[in-house]
């Protein structure tokens, strides 16, 4: 388990050079990458919670809950700063996932993912109508903050946010690796595989669950606020529930197994549908659509399923 | 709020809430049966929406009343061939496998078809108000009414209710079903092809969907779209309700459009909130719904 | 800190980058990048308009071009949601380096591209968004806006309902629940309170955008039975209000204002009765009454129409607008630098106060002191004529842009409230079907 070089760490260590260097020979990427590494964040939130064999249909609702923090923020205080942007999406969502998750941690499978519905539900038809503060369906911009007082040129910005993310991104990363490998990892783990044993230890399921939930929502908040500020608006549509199936979507994609699942899979989505949206503006959904059948039918271990398949098969062959 | 308003209100309920019964007892049964939210349960009822209105559009010209079984004809069309679809190919190779999964690929079906009915019927607006202009208007309190809606969907609703109660309760392909539904295991020992009854039960569902979409189709604009909003409050009404409960189904589908109606006269702001608060409270306090019951959790 | 460096190595080499395109010749083709909506309820303008833009291109490249160069579009959807959209804004100005670009229909994404526009020093025309907000609140220089906004497009309509019916006692509004339907109805509520402080409202009904029913609205208003009701909805939306309503009877009940109902007249057919007041988001129909003699304007229509299989609504002008907007200023560009190849910054000092005419309605002026265009607004009623299958607008009003318009420098709606009666009495040709 401690092994240290093991080949999907490689890959995950390629995947983020890649994201640091590729944007500076395409400008475009710069956008592109920042917002598959933010994505990834939330995901990981989504794989985490997939250890325990549960499925949030709700997570949009931290991921909106950062990002109208810095919505907020900007709107009814001014002069924002990226980092105070970020912490601010990171407590508030932790606080809203404290809160909800005391409900929900008490729930399974279906009745999980249906109370996690219900919730962001509720939040996102409260962004679509209370228009005079949340300014409705057309949501609220986020101007261009700056970094430790420090202000940018577009140009310049768009490199800055894609470091932050990066940089934000390898530290979630790490965190959730660490996190699962240590001993509430592999409670988290037991909820799936055996949880009448679990209590058996002496060890309260629900407390467990709740510490996973609480960190899936913060990295929910922390990926939010990122969005929000590399989109430069947070809209209700982040709280919608297609939102919600894209987050359980990527995670299936790239697969929920380890936590570089999260990039993996962020990577394929957004790298699809900017292609997509760009060459055949009409059929990107169709294109998604039809990727995710064909993993979950034929590669149900996600993309980084594939690789580790691969490689248990050439260990099989010697 | 006088008796004048309330009982143009509670009106208005019946009838919104008839739609929603129709479109969330197919989620409902589906769920009951094969344990599936089936996500693309709002796409089926665009799709028979959108069939329904082209078929209507191509008979009205020969007798506007041919409009009546353009209707059935496009919900069962549709259960059948997108529904029947769903199940074979892309759920059955899931049975046994993780719950999320199956969930998951019918999200992959909703965006395909979200996709293929914009692909299929465009994007600007169709409407095909035949049946809906043939049935004459009533006058409740010197309101217009149009009887298709206050009359002639309750009705449907009901007849749906009281068939599905009789065939699932008297008769033997629905006592196939519900022995599947009670114990899957035991009831294969005994005989029972259990992917057939999935495969029927799919189908029913699905077409109680389209037949929403289609019921609904003379009222409304049909738009991209329409079937992302459905799914979710259709998924409320049958969570709320507790998943698999038909009559339960009903009684909040009835909760659900009466207070929507109540609150457009009292205080229209809060409309959108009203089925989602509703859910989260109900789930809150009973987690299987208001008329699901507790399931023993098997270790 | 490495992060931090590479950071600042990447700003260094976009810099050298953007200095070395400085070249003069004449390019082998314009690259005009336009967002539209493909997918989602508001394609129902999008779809006509990338027609329109189109055809207008093709014919455009046939004559010639734009100073000899033929004009390249590109097209990206505004119904793949704000991250697409913005992502794939940037790559069509930073990787396919289009020269122009036409953004947006909605204001949504008027709001999100517009400073990025600003940002990536790109001339973006803003060719159908219609919250006057966005350039009220800033000076742009790349951004213009090559029709009118929303202030003028409801002050139209209501000068036209208190000069046709002034005696009204009440009014209902029922509008989509987003910034459009939220700012229109502030618009012409602040006027109406201004020109006629008597009138009462009596229900303000904002249900969620694509609502797919009515039914209870429709009740609602039938038991409160207010003189007029007003709504700014479009596509989808009101069709399906104006059918619920009219089957009824309350489209018999009150006068009913479609203030942006000129796109759907097509769509509502037999639906739509008589005596409905229409506005049309600028001077823009079909048969135009200053125009329908006109063999170019003629052409035009009936070529959309084969195309398209409905005539053109008021999207597909307001693009006309754009591509006029574009020639004009490169000519003026071209001209102003001795026949050269102009630079883009050279197009954008010369698109500044421009003036330009489609022929497709009343020439459009670009007011310099904030890029907000001045287009006349026109505003009819419903009638039915022998030979279409649809209403046609008749007792047609053109209001003059400059009257109606808030001037450079005060919001919309502190200019609104500073209306008197009298304002309605102002002269405005009414021209028959």
């Amino acid at each position: 388990m401690n092994g240290r070089f093991k080949p999907i760490t490689a890959v995950a260590v390629v995947f983020f050079v890649v994201a640091a260097l590729a944007p500076l020979f395409v400008a475009s990427w710069a956008t592109l990458f920042a917002l598959i590494l933010a994505k990834g964040i939330v995901v990981l939130g989504i794989v985490l919670l997939l250890q325990a064999g549960q499925v949030s249909f709700g997570h949009a609702m931290f991921f909106a809950t950062g990002a109208y923090s810095a919505a907020f923020w900007g709107k009814y205080v001014g002069g924002g700063d990226i980092l105070l942007y970020i912490v601010l999406g990171g407590i508030s969502s932790t606080v809203i996932g404290l809160i909800v998750g005391m409900f929900v941690v008490r729930y399974r499978e279906i009745f999980f993912g249906m109370l996690n519905l219900a919730f962001s539900m509720v939040l996102w038809s409260l962004l679509e109508k209370m228009f005079h503060y949340t300014n409705g369906a057309d949501g609220i911009r986020v101007a261009r903050p700056g970094l430790l007082g420090f202000s940018f040129t577009p140009e310049t910005f768009q490199y800055v946010i894609l470091y932050v993310a990066l940089v934000v991104a390898i530290a979630a990363f790490c965190g959730v690796q660490r996190y699962l490998e240590s001993p509430l990892g592999h409670m988290l783990r037991a909820i799936k595989s055996n949880e009448t044993r679990l209590e058996y230890l002496g060890t309260s399921a629900r407390h467990v669950l709740l510490v996973g939930y609480v960190i899936s929502a913060f990295l929910g908040g922390v990926g939010g606020a990122l969005v929000s500020i590399i989109q430069q608006i947070a809209t209700p549509e982040f709280g919608f529930w297609t939102k919600s199936g894209e987050f359980v979507f990527i995670a299936i994609l790239g697969g929920g197994a380890h936590a570089f699942g999260a990039f993996a899979g962020a990577a394929m989505f957004e790298t699809v549908r900017f292609y997509a949206a760009a060459h055949l503006a009409d059929s990107w959904q169709l294109i998604l659509g039809v990727v995710l059948i064909v993993i979950i039918l034929y590669a149900p271990n996600g993309l980084i399923g594939l690789r580790q398949r691969d490689d248990r098969s050439k260990q099989g062959g010697h | 709020m006088n008796t004048t308003l309330a009982t143009l209100a509670v009106l208005d309920g019946i009838s919104y809430a008839a739609l929603v019964f129709l479109v969330s007892v197919g989620l409902s049964l589906i769920f009951g049966v094969l344990r599936v939210v089936n996500v693309a349960h709002g796409s089926l009822y665009a799709f028979g929406a959108y069939l329904a209105a082209t078929l209507s559009l191509a008979v009205a010209p020969i007798s506007p009343w041919l409009t009546y079984p353009a209707l059935i004809v496009a919900s069962i069309a549709i259960g059948v061939i997108c529904g029947g679809f769903i199940e074979r190919f892309l759920l059955r190779p899931l049975y046994g496998r993780d719950d999320v999964l199956q969930l998951l690929i019918t999200f992959a079906a909703f965006m395909i078809m979200d996709n293929l009915q914009r692909l299929i019927w465009g994007v600007q607006p169709i409407f095909a108000a035949e049946p809906l202009k043939l049935l004459p208007n009533i006058s409740v309190f010197g309101v217009a009414y149009t009887s298709y809606q206050v009359i002639l969907l309750p009705l449907v609703a009901l007849l749906t209710l009281l068939g599905l109660r009789y065939f699932l309760r008297r008769t033997l392909a629905g006592a196939v079903i519900l022995a599947v539904t009670e114990d899957r295991e035991a009831s294969t020992a005994i005989g029972i092809d259990a992917k057939k009854v999935y495969f029927v039960t799919f189908v029913i569902g699905a077409s109680f969907a389209a037949l929403g979409g289609a019921l609904a189709s003379p009222t409304t604009s049909l738009v991209p779209g329409m079937g992302a909003d459905m799914i979710v409050l259709s998924f409320a009404v049958a969570a709320t309700a507790g998943l698999g409960q038909i009559e339960g189904t009903a009684l909040t589908a009835l909760m659900i459009g009466l207070t929507r109606a109540f609150i457009i006269y009292i205080q229209p702001e809060f409309e959108v909130l009203v089925p989602y608060l509703l859910m989260v409270l109900v789930l809150l306090v009973r987690p299987f719904g208001l008329f699901g019951a507790v399931q023993v959790r098997k270790i | 800190m490495k992060f931090l460096k590479t950071a600042l190595a990447a700003t260094a080499a976009t810099v050298l980058f953007a200095g070395s395109a400085l070249a003069q010749g004449k390019p082998a083709e314009i690259k005009v990048g336009i967002t539209t909506f493909l997918s989602g309820p508001a394609s129902v303008f999008g779809v006509p308009a990338k027609a329109a833009a189109e055809m207008i291109a093709e014919d455009l490249n046939k004559k010639g071009g734009i100073g000899g160069v033929p004009v390249k579009l590109s097209f990206v959807d505004e119904g793949a949601g704000g991250e697409a959209l913005v992502s794939n804004y940037r790559r069509m100005v930073q990787d396919d380096k289009v020269d122009a670009t036409f953004a947006s229909i909605s204001s949504g994404s008027c709001n999100q591209l517009v400073p990025v526009a600003e940002d990536l020093k790109v001339m973006n025309f803003m060719w159908d968004c219609g919250a006057a907000s966005i350039l009220e609140t800033k000076k742009y220089r790349y951004n213009f806006r090559t029709q009118a906004n929303g202030t003028p497009e409801m002050l139209a309509v209501l000068l036209y309902l208190l000069k046709t019916k002034p005696n009204f006692k009440t009014i209902a509004v029922v509008n989509q629940d987003y910034a459009w339907g939220r700012e229109s109805w502030e618009i012409f509520s602040t006027a109406l309170k201004a020109m006629k402080p008597d009138v009462q409202v009596v229900a303000e009904l904002f249900p969620k955008f694509g609502a797919p029913d009515y039914s209870t609205e429709v009740s609602r208003l039938l038991a409160l039975r207010p003189d007029v009701v007003f709504t700014t909805s479009w596509g989808g939306d009101l069709d399906t209000l104006v059918r619920q309503s009219g089957q009824r009877g309350l489209l018999q009940q009150s006068t009913f204002i479609l203030a942006i109902g000129e796109s759907s007249i097509q769509r509502l057919g037999k639906d739509l009765p008589e005596g409905l007041i229409v506005g049309a988001r600028g001077d823009h129909w079909f048969l135009h009454p200053e125009k329908k003699g006109d063999a170019a304007f003629k052409a035009f229509n009936e070529a959309f129409k084969a195309k398209t299989g409905a005539w053109p609504i008021y999207p597909v002008y307001h693009m006309a607008q754009a591509f006029a907007a574009l020639q004009t200023a490169y000519d003026k560009a071209i001209k102003a630098n001795g026949g050269n190849w102009p630079t883009r910054e050279q197009v954008v000092d010369a698109t500044a106060g421009i003036e330009f005419a489609t022929g497709f309605g009343r020439p459009v002026t670009l007011r310099p002191e904030d890029n907000q265009g001045l287009e006349a607004q026109l505003v009819g009623v419903t009638k039915t004529v022998p030979g279409y299958d649809f209403k046609l607008l008749d007792n047609m009003m053109i209001f003059d842009p400059k009257v109606i318009t808030n001037p450079a420098g005060i919001r919309s709606v502190e200019w609104l409230k500073t209306l008197k009666p009298e304002f309605v009495k102002m002269d405005v040709p009414t021209f028959k079907q």
